[in-house]
Parts: C-alpha cells; structure tokens; sequence
C-alpha cells in the first residue's frame, strides 16, 4: 500500500506543471478529539457549534474555498450523522469547484487514526492543507503552499509547513489570550524550520531545557514564547503515510510534531510560515471561543464577519460601535443595545432590557429587565424578565425562568431549565445528561464511547451511563427539579474533572481580580526567590548565561563526590578498579571528560598526602611519593592522551596557587615524580610549557621554578636522540 | 442554462471572494457583469409572447444574485440595471417601429445593419441617444413626462406582443430573434463602451491639465493614472503630489507608475494635503461610484481632501466611468455606504495581541479599531465630473442617469408577481 502511494506523489513534486494541474485537497477534521467543550458536546459535534450565530464549520469551510482549496475530505467522527445531515442541508455540496467529501469512522479517538483511515482510502494526491473544523481564518495560502513547494523541491524531508501568528502571552497567567497554555518553539531564523516544540510551558516555572545538540548543530536559533500555533498545516502526502508507519502517533502535536523534532534518523523536517497580516486561530477551550468571537465581532477576521459571511437569507446589518443587527427583529424602544453586539434574526427583546459585548442567537424571547453581559446566548433561547446573565454560554432551547442569574462562565447545555430565582453558581456547568462517572483517564479521548445516532441523546446517554432506563428518568427529574430550582431540569456537574485552576483559565469569563492578584503574588515571590539565585527567568529570545553558571557548579559538586570517593576508598581500601567504576558513573552523572576525572583525582590525592602528618617539606614529598605510588593506576587510567596530562599539570598549578599553598615549593620535585612514574610524559610537560610561553609573568611562575628540570629534560632527550642515532 | 448556471456561480464566487484576492477592480467587475449578461440573454429560451418580460425576469434573477454577493460593488448593479434598460430600449423600439409601418421587418432590418456598418464602434450613448431620437425628442418635457411613459412601456410592449401574436405567427419568431439580436448588439456596445471608457476619459486629460500646472490625488485609480498619462503624452509637463492614501497605501504603486513613465511626482503623506493644498492647481481623483444626487462614494480620506480643496477654492475633479454611474441615491438603504474591513490593515496583530487579552480585566474590549473602506464626499464638494461622454456638472448626474437607466429598474428585487 505505502509504495504505490508514494511514488506519484514523488513524481508530482518533481514535475512542476505536473503540480500545478494537481487540485489543492485538504483534510478537515471535524472533531477536536477533546472534552474541553463538554457538556456542550455530548449532544452537539464541535464543529457545529455556533460562532457569532455561525456554525465553527462554516468558517472553516468558507476559508477553504476562498483560499482556493478544491477538494475536502471531511472527517467526522463523533455525531457524525449529525455533520453529515447538516452539510447535506447547507450549501456546501452544491459547490462546483469546491468538493466536499466526508469520511465517516466511528471507532477513530484522535486526529492519528484519523489520517491513518484517510491514508487507507488512498484519497490525497499531493500537498495538502491539514486543518480542524473549529479553526477560522482568512490567510491566504497561496504564499505558504508556495514556499512549502520549494521547500519539498530542494529537500524531500520537508514534510510539513506549520501556520504560526505572533501572539503575546498575558505576562500574569502565562496562557495565550485563546485561553491555551504558553508554548515554546526554537526556529531556526533563516530556514524557519521547526526545532523545538514545547508546550504547557507556564508549567515549567520558567526554566526551559533544550537539548544542547540544536545549538551545535544551528548556527542560530529563536526562542520565542510570543507564537500562537494555529494548527493549520500544509503537508506533504509522507505525513499521511507517516502516521501509518509510526501507529502510537495519536495527537497531531505532542506526538508527531514532537516525534519527529526528537527522532532524527529519518531526518523528515518542520518547518514554520509565521503570518503577519491575517488571522488565524483554533477554538480550544471557552476562553479561545469568547476571544475568537470578539475579534470576530472585531473584524479581525474580515471578510469572515457576520454582515459579508451569513448563511441563508438572515442578513445582518453592521450599526455603529460594532452592533451587528438582523433585520428582523422585535426590540423594546426602551431597550439598550451596546457595543459589540450580535443579535440575531427574530429575536425579541423587552423593555429595559440591557445587553452588552454578547451575542444573542435566533428566535430568542428575551423578557424586560434583562441584563446580558459578556455571555453567548445561542438559538431558540427564552429568558424571562429580571433575569441576569454574565459571561455565560446558554446552548439552544434554554429557558430561564424569571429571575434566575446566571454567575460568571456558566455554561448551560442544551435545553436546560433554569428555576424561578434561582443563582446558578460561578463556573458551573449544567447539562441534561448527568456527568459521566467513570472519568475518562486520557483526555484524548473525546466522544469515544459516544456513537452518533439521532436518538434523543438525553435518553441514550442516560441508558448508557446508568445501565437502565424510564424509571430511573422519572427519579431523575425530581432530583433535578431540586438541584437547579423550581421548575428546573438539568444536572449541575461537578468540577472534579480537572483541577479547580482549569476553571476559571478556560472559561468565558475573565478572571477575577482576585485570581490575578493571587498568581501575581505567586510570581512575585518566585522572582524574589530566583533573584536571590540570580537565574532570572528566560525571556523570549534570549538564552541566559546561566548554563555556564551551572557547569562551573556542577564541576565543584564534582569535585567534591570525586575526593569523597577517593577518601571512602583510602580508608576502606577499596579496589583500585572498583574506584575508577565508581568514577566513571559520577562522570556520567555530572557530564564530564576524562581530563575533569583526572583532575579532580590528581586534587584528592594531593589533599591526601597534605592530610597526612608532616613537619617538614621532606616528609610531605615523601607522602606525595606514597600516595602517588599507591594510586597511580587510578590517575593513569584517566590519563588517555597528552591533553588529559596537560590538564593535570594546569590542575597543579592551579592547586599549588590556590587551595595548597604548601605545596608550590615542592612543584618541581612533584612533576618530576610524576614524569618518572610514567604517569605524564615529557612532551605533555613540553606542550605545558611552550603553551605558557606567551602567558604573563605571574603565570608563569612554576615555568620558571621547574626551568632546570625542564632543562635537563631536554637534554636528556637530545641524548636520547644522538644515542639513537 | 446549465453553462449559464455554471458562469453565474463562478462569477459569484468570484465577487464574494473579490475581497480577498484583491483582483477585482470595479472596472473589470462591470465588464465581466455585462459579459455574463450577455451570455444568459442568449441562452435565454424566448417564448412567443412577453419576450421583454421573459428576458428582464432571467436577467432581474441572475442580478439579483450577483447583487447580494457582494453589495458593496455597486458597479454590478449598474450593469444589471442598464441591461435590463437597454431590453426595454430595444423592446420599446422595435414595437414603435412595428406599429409605425406596414412593412415591419425590412425597415428595422435596414436600421439594425445600417446601425451595424456605419458606426462599428459606437457608443452606447450614442446608441441610446438615437434610439431616443427616433421615439421622443430629448426635451425637458419628455424628461417630466417620463416616469408615466416609462411605466406604461411594458404594458404597451406586451400588448404589443400579443396582438402581433395573434395577427401574424409566421412574423413571431422572426421578431423575437430580433428583438434578442438586438439587445446583444446593444451589450455589445456596452462592453465595447466599458473596454475603452479609460482611453475616453483620457482623451479629455489635455483641456484639463495645463502646462506647469500641480495636480493632486489621492490613493490609486487605473482611471487618474490613465488620466495623468494622457496628458503627459501631449507633451504638457505638469507635477503630480499623491497622497499616499493609508492605510492600503495605494498611493505608493501610483507613484511608482507615474515615475515609471516620466511624471515629476511627490509623495505626501494624507494628513498633509491640507499643508500642500495651496500650492495644487487641481484635485483629480477616481470614485468608487457616483450617486443619483452627484456625490461621489470614494476611497477614504478624501472627503477631507475635497474639504480642503473647497477651502483654498481648488476645483475637484472626479474622474468616473459611466459604468460608475449609481442610479441610487446614498440615503437609499439598500445602498451600503460603507465597508468595514479588518484592522489588520492598521494595526500588526501581534503587537497588539495584549491590549485584546479578553481574560483579564472586565472581559469587554477597550480597543476598537475601525477601518473604513470608503467617504462620501457631497456633491456641492465635487466641482466637476468627467465621464467616457465628457465633463458633467454635479447637479447634471440625475440627467446622465435618467439616460442610462429606466425607473423600473431602480429596485432589483423582483417582485412576487412579475409583469403582468
């Protein structure tokens, strides 16, 4: 199967105007394989949910036409019945230079089986643009696809091109404003290729280790932590074929991006398009969805904006301080509509009632005294007088009975009913369905156990969950006519399902001051903390000194395990072989060469010899003597060339300058021991000295006091020579 | 019609995406209106009787789409409307021609190929005019009288029809390739008007730009820069300033192209013009249309430039293709005045992606950035219009218009009963 497909691929890159003839196709995946979105998902796919009074897909869709892509395959997994049926009603299959397929699995959990299914129907012919249903954009391709083709001209392995946008992180929670965790990329400035990908980075508490080989092997790199990755990718058909061969590859991101930065004996490589002037962004989580729907509201994604992009005949009307109306649409006289507000067709609206920066769907009844703030209130939606709403999402067929509020990042699921005056508390997310007991440990796992018929999903769910059904049902709505008021009917889920922090990171609504002001503190306390270390925290674009700073540490705390080993060893009169094991494994540990080794030995065994009891400078040289001559095997078997012996020179000087001053007088007898025990050769001391020839006098201070022996060993090697001729 | 269906989606597609790609200028957007139009009328299936009625209803179904693709260009429904004008022209002539005399078909089969020989290249105005000539002098009178008349035009014409139906059955067929014959030479024209209104609008540059003289403009427009050419040609030398029109910047590939051909050309910044205006002799600029009442929908900045001209009395010169011509007032709500496009024109996203971090703060967006597409610069501002048929007075449009259009058209949507 792999050969036959790779080989036209190969002949299309290689034939220009074949490529040219070659339609652009792209791989759309319409489910997230997430549960940030649940409950919201369990009874609608993702893709469907809607943007500013748009379904996601229509977004996505509408950009892959403009962008000139030609041929769709459209991957649906979950609900899929409900994608298809949807497109089946929308105009999209009517399209003449846009065709749209779907693909339909029911057992793919990630976007990895998904391109491991599209590769067996042997669908994609050429380069291809990789994208999920929930991102929108209005980038135009063509410069990326142009670039990604010369790329995979020159080099073959160039097997995918990454959309990325500059974005800053908020300098307080570390996340991007789409609500995602920091992300760290190195990119190589003038290739622009991808080497290092790191997520979750505001976990890491601001250190970053990058694997010391990307800056041997790159003449320069960028760090930069300002990038949004838009998960839009061109790819080569080897990505597919990729996937197929490398089957634990399930997360577009953590796995193949990362497996194949990290694995390089295929040496496929990333590479970046940074886009400057056009918007690009995925919805991950609500906080992603509030954002994307204010700069959708915002323009930003212009011609994506709901008075040029609108389905059917529901036009809407773009007023002043971005208030986008539809037409029809029965609105009180004494209503107030703010700023950047959406409402749809139908919709009407009572008196004294107030909505602000939302969006109301259609054939909403929106009762007097409202107060709508900051929330997303979809189709179909009835909210009685008095009621108040901020920074909520209400899916469709909600009703809120009068009075109830609504707290900040509610989330109300489909057909919720909302009790006479009741307060839904902050962050709470209600459903119909009762939350799932049995938690799904991986969360790559979305809608898995969630097949796709059109049943009633309150019914089926239900079924499945609690095993059996009708009377249970009837229990259930007594219990949840109490848990959400009177009248009220839905499940308010608790928030075990990851930690409480997620909460507030990824809802609609913006944090609260109090939350800001807490992590504040946090950081400020760690700044206090790292400054004490004097290792402040790696800013985009610069790599701090501090890798130095901890070599020099790391070679002390060498040092010192190196001289406590040989000292154990001493006293416990260990073997000389089990000592240079027990070496050798510190020298793993602490990453250091042979020369370090020798050194340090060469210190602890003149520590040793000073240790021991002497009056004068005769009974210390006859220590050394011992102790060199106990130990020489030890030192010799770090001493593999002349470099290593040379170190060990510079070492004792070093020792005699600094730590032993005891010793400088007798530097000269030293080395000559040591040249006569073979342990340092005398072109090592030859090398020693010409190399601190041009040195300063200071420096050159043991040179002069060992001139004589030096000299003799000169002489003694012209003897050696004449007697050899 | 399926290939007609076909055209028109693409044509669609097309203008919906025309933003995005940036291909689109308003000048090929009208050419490719009017060629498509032609297409459907001659694909168009003519039944016996109401052979007007039939073709305006294919057209008024296939403009109206075109319209609500992209309503901001104008340009389309103003071909969709001059065609459906030109329908009733032609419809209007042959009935008066074939109720005149007894020997129908030979009288307006000379006139069509006399019409056909003698004035290959005619314009459509000129055509128009005559057409006009043969049925009513074009006196201020029949101007009045005017909306009755026109009104009364189909009613006329499908009678008309139906009684020549009735009486001569052989002749039917005959007359209704007529009738679609004509209306294609008549677009014909149009086309053919539209492919050289620049050279026509460039023709007029000598008897306005003078020796030493220092003009001003703003943006870009193919039709200025036509304009200036021309007049450079007749060897007049003359500076240009261009104000560089942000935040597209169009004034930058305006000077490039200016330079390119020899202009002594200064670049200026748009908050500038007020500081430079003293010293121009002239302001010429392009439009993106011209409304019923004479004022002008233009790129933005330049009410501010035609402000600052009417302070220091320097005439404002608009430079418009007929196909620019609007028959809509700007009060007129199906017009849309104005285009909001993305600030990424102003502002770079990521620079500014902290002040639109919505997750911290109240959640609501402090910063709001408007980028609009065009102005509307009020007749009293423009001193003068010069179009493919010569210099117009402001308050001279509605006439142009009234050449151009027929009443009926002004609303496109098809009404659920059409006519009859």
């Amino acid at each position: 199967m792999g050969a036959p497909k790779k080989a036209p691929a190969r002949a299309v890159s290689d034939d220009p105007e074949d490529l040219a003839s070659v339609p652009l196709q792209a791989v759309l995946l319409a489910d997230s394989f997430a549960t940030r979105f649940r409950p919201i998902t369990l009874e609608r796919p993702k893709v469907l949910l809607p943007l500013v009074n748009l379904p996601m897909i229509e977004y996505t869709l509408a950009w892959l036409e403009s962008a000139g892509v030609e041929e769709v395959f459209l991957f649906c997994c979950a609900h899929a019945k409900q994608v298809i049926s949807y497109l089946e009603n929308s105009q999209w299959y009517a399209q003449p230079k846009f065709k749209v397929t779907t693909i339909e699995s029911h057992n793919s959990v990630s976007a990895g089986d998904a391109l491991r299914l599209i590769y067996e129907r042997n669908v994609i012919h050429g380069d291809f643009v990789l994208i999920s249903g929930d991102t929108l954009s209005n980038m135009s391709l063509m410069r990326a696809l142009q670039e990604h083709k010369e790329r995979k001209k020159k080099d073959s392995n160039a097997v995918m091109t990454m959309v990325i946008q500059r974005s800053k992180p908020s300098p307080i929670t570390q996340q991007s404003r789409l609500g995602t965790d920091g992300l760290f990329m190195a990119i190589d400035p003038t290739t622009k290729q991808l080497l290092y990908y790191e997520e979750n980075t505001n976990h890491l508490k601001g250190t970053l280790s990058i694997d010391k080989m990307l800056l041997v092997d790159n003449s320069s790199i960028t760090l930069r932590n300002d990038i949004q990755d838009c998960y839009i990718d061109i790819c080569s058909p080897e990505v597919l074929s990729l996937f197929t061969d490398n089957f634990d590859y399930q997360h577009l991101r953590r796995h193949f991006v990362k497996g194949l930065l990290v694995d390089d004996i295929m040496g496929y490589k990333i590479f970046t398009h940074e886009i400057h002037s056009s918007y690009a962004a995925r919805v991950d989580n609500y906080r992603g969805y509030d954002t994307i729907s204010k700069d959708i509201i915002q323009r930003w994604t212009y011609p994506l904006v709901p008075d040029v992009l609108s389905l059917g005949n529901s036009a809407t009307n773009l007023e002043r301080q971005g208030m986008y109306r539809a037409f029809e649409i029965g609105q009180s006289r004494s209503a107030q509509i703010g700023p950047h507000t959406v409402i749809g067709t139908n919709t009407t609206i009572g008196s004294n009632t107030k909505i602000t920066n939302s969006v109301v769907g259609k054939n909403c009844a929106i009762g007097s005294n409202v107060l709508i703030e900051g929330s997303y209130v979809w189709d179909n939606v009835t909210i009685e007088d008095g009621c108040e709403l901020r920074h909520a999402i209400v899916c469709d067929g909600v009703i809120m009975k009068s009075g109830s509020v609504l707290k900040p990042g509610v989330v109300l699921s489909f057909k919720v009913v909302i009790g006479q005056n009741f307060v839904v508390p902050p962050y709470s997310k209600v459903s119909l369905l009762k939350q799932p007991t049995k938690q799904d440990s991986d969360e790559e796992l979305e809608y898995a156990d969630n097949d796709s018929d059109t049943l009633d999903p309150a019914t089926r769910t239900m079924d499945k969950l609690n095993g059996d059904s009708s009377l249970e049902f009837s229990e259930m709505q007594d219990h949840v006519s109490s848990e959400l008021g009177y009248g009220g009917a839905g499940y308010i889920w608790s928030i075990c399902e990851g930690s409480h922090e997620e909460e507030w990171r990824h809802s609609v609504a913006p944090i609260p001051p109090e939350k800001v002001a807490e992590i504040t503190q946090v950081i400020e306390d760690d700044l206090e903390l790292v400054s004490q270390d004097s290792n402040a925290p790696a800013s985009s674009g610069e790599l701090k000194p501090d890798t130095q700073i901890n070599a020099e540490d790391d070679a002390v705390y060498f040092e010192k395990e190196v001289e406590a080993t040989f000292l154990r060893a001493v006293n416990e009169n260990v073997e000389v072989d089990h000592v240079i094991l027990e070496v050798n494994s510190l020298r793993l540990s602490y990453n250091m060469q042979a020369a370090d080794c020798a050194g340090a030995i060469f210190h602890s065994m003149m520590k040793l010899a000073l240790d021991a009891t002497h009056s004068s400078q005769n009974e210390l040289l006859r220590n050394v003597h011992e102790t060199v001559n106990t130990w020489q095997k030890l030192l010799k078997s770090y001493l593999p060339g002349k470099d290593e012996e040379i170190e060990v020179i510079l070492k004792f000087e070093e020792i005699c300058l600094e730590s032993v001053r005891e010793l400088s007088p007798l530097f000269t007898q030293i080395l000559h021991l040591l040249y006569e025990k073979d342990i340092i050769t005398e072109e090592a001391i030859e090398d020693w000295e010409s190399e601190k020839k041009d040195a300063d006098e200071a420096d050159r201070v043991f040179v002069k006091q060992a001139e004589i022996f030096l000299k003799w060993l000169r002489e003694a090697e012209e003897d050696d020579e004449e007697d050899d001729e | 019609m399926p290939d007609v269906q076909a055209l028109v989606n693409e044509f669609l597609f097309k203008l919906k995406n025309g933003e995005i790609l940036k291909i689109e200028g308003s000048h090929a957007t009208a050419r490719q209106t009017a060629i498509l139009l032609r297409s459907v009328i001659s694909q168009q299936r003519i039944p016996h009787t109401h052979q007007a009625a039939a073709l305006i209803d294919a057209v008024k179904a296939v403009g109206e789409q075109l319209v609500a693709a992209n309503p901001v260009e104008l340009a389309v429904g103003n071909i969709v409307r001059r065609v459906l004008h030109i329908i009733r022209e032609e419809d209007l002539s042959l009935t008066t021609v074939a109720m005149a005399g007894l020997n129908v078909s030979p009288v307006s089969d000379d006139e069509g190929e006399t019409d056909q020989d003698d004035h290959p290249v005619l314009s459509a105005a000129a055509v128009a005019a005559a057409s006009r000539n043969t049925l009513r002098p074009p006196s201020l009178q029949t101007l009045l009288e005017d909306l009755p008349d026109s009104t009364a035009i189909p009613h006329t014409s499908s009678s008309g029809g139906d009684s020549d139906g009735k009486s001569k059955s052989a002749d039917k067929s005959t007359r209704s390739r007529k009738l679609k014959h004509d209306v294609i030479e008549a677009l014909n024209e149009l086309i053919g008007d539209i492919d050289t209104c620049h050279e026509q609008i460039a023709e007029q540059a000598v008897e306005h730009i003078h020796q030493n003289e220092v003009i001003l403009t703003l943006g870009s427009s193919r039709t200025v820069l036509e304009f200036l050419c021309a007049a450079k040609e007749k060897k007049r030398s003359f500076r240009v300033f261009i104000a560089e029109g942000a935040p597209r910047y169009q004034g930058h590939l305006l000077a490039k192209e200016l330079v390119a051909r020899g202009l002594q050309t200064t670049l200026i910044t748009d908050s500038a013009v007020f500081a430079m205006i003293s010293r121009v002799n002239m302001v010429i600029v392009g439009a993106h249309a011209v409304m019923a009442n004479g004022g002008v929908i233009a790129p933005v900045g330049l009410n501010m430039v035609a402000l600052a001209a009417q302070r220091h009395a320097v005439p404002f010169v608009v430079l418009a293709g007929s196909h620019k011509l609007c028959p809509l007032y700007p009060h007129n709500p199906e017009v849309l005045l104005n285009e909001l496009r993305s600030p990424s024109e102003l502002l770079d996203f990521g620079e500014f992606s902290d002040c639109m971090d919505f997750g911290s703060g109240t959640g609501s967006p402090l910063l709001h950035v408007v980028n609009p597409t065009f102005d509307y610069v009020p007749p009293k501002l423009v001193s003068l219009f010069i179009t493919d048929t010569g210099g117009h007075n402001p308050s001279y449009v509605y006439r142009l218009i009234a050449d151009y259009y027929s009443n009926d058209d002004l609303v496109l949507q098809r009404k659920p009963a059409p006519t009859n």
